[in-house]
């Protein structure tokens, strides 16, 4: 049995994502003048062994605290599927 | 007196800092590999120079912080031993928990290389002594995620307790509050965004990073 596990990583609301601002006056400059709040995040996916999901997603969030992300900088989210 | 310079992979401003500590303080320089699991004996300071560790991958520093050797300095960065992180090193000294914040991406989107002024805020560090009762410094910076970051609340504490050592005069890069290198609670371990390595002779341009690793080897 394998666990997919994805992690999805943004910089927290409030800190500046000056990625996600160049990428917002692209995409004014391609025509689409309503496209606001663009934010750029990294999704990061791996494979576990075993089929114990409460397991692997407690393993999950301690990798994001101890690597995954940066929690003075960073939110995450985590999502586990078998 | 003796200093040490950590070496990761993609580091490129290991020579640059031994050479400008030999020739600023006449130091004995020891390179440390980062997978060293012990540290040379009788250290004064140690040193985490600029570069790209880990390609930056992930996020800056993020890798380095993570080997064997940070271990080392962390255990002697509380025993007292001065910790200089430049440019990279003080990425790494960030994600390592060492030094509160973060560098986030420069405001602009661009890598920025140029000399740059800065005020020096607080002159009683063991990192400015040297600098005397002068307020101004001038270092290059080169970097293009050296926009330092941190809540509210914890610029305020840095600002209260005098842990902004220096600020830019024309911030370069969109950090908050223009910090460009801030101390630990303890006062020995200093991140720093511009180069003191690139700045300590005139021919440089400046000789005042010479100023701080000086300060250093006097405050041992």
């Amino acid at each position: 049995m394998t666990i997919k596990a994805t992690v999805h990583v943004f910089l927290k609301p409030g800190v500046l994502d000056v990625q996600g601002k160049a990428v917002e006056n692209a995409l004014h400059g391609l025509g689409w003048a309503g496209a606001s709040n663009v934010r750029v995040g990294r999704e990061i996916t791996f494979d576990l062994p075993g089929d114990d999901a409460a397991s692997a997603e407690r393993d999950v969030k301690a990798m994001c605290d101890k690597l995954l992300a940066n929690p003075v900088i960073e939110s995450w989210r985590v999502e586990i599927a078998s | 007196m003796k200093a040490g310079v950590v070496v990761f992979p993609g580091s490129n401003c290991d020579r640059d800092c031994k050479v400008a500590i030999e020739r600023s303080t006449g130091a004995e320089v020891a390179m440390i590999w980062h997978q060293a699991t012990e540290l040379p004996p009788g250290l004064d300071l140690i040193v985490l120079p600029g570069g790209f560790s880990y390609g930056d991958y992930l996020r800056c520093g993020a890798m380095a912080a993570l080997s064997p050797v940070v271990e080392e300095i962390r255990i002697a960065a509380e025993r007292g031993v001065a910790v200089v992180g430049i440019c990279n090193g003080f990425q790494i000294l960030c994600e390592a928990g060492m030094l509160p914040g973060a560098l986030l991406r420069n405001a602009a989107l661009k890598y920025v290389c140029k000399p740059v002024d800065l005020e020096i805020a607080n002159l009683q560090t063991r990192f400015t002594a040297a600098f005397g009762d002068r307020r101004e410094a001038t270092m290059t910076v080169g970097n293009g995620e050296g926009a330092f970051f941190a809540d509210e609340e914890t610029l305020d504490r840095l600002e209260g307790d005098g842990r902004v050592v220096f600020r830019y005069r024309e911030n370069p890069n969109g950090s908050s509050r223009a910090i460009a290198g801030v101390i630990n609670d303890s006062g020995n371990v200093l991140g720093v965004m511009p180069h003191p390595d690139r700045a300590f002779e005139a021919e440089l341009g400046s000789a005042d990073g010479a100023l701080l690793f000086q300060s250093v080897m006097a405050s041992r």
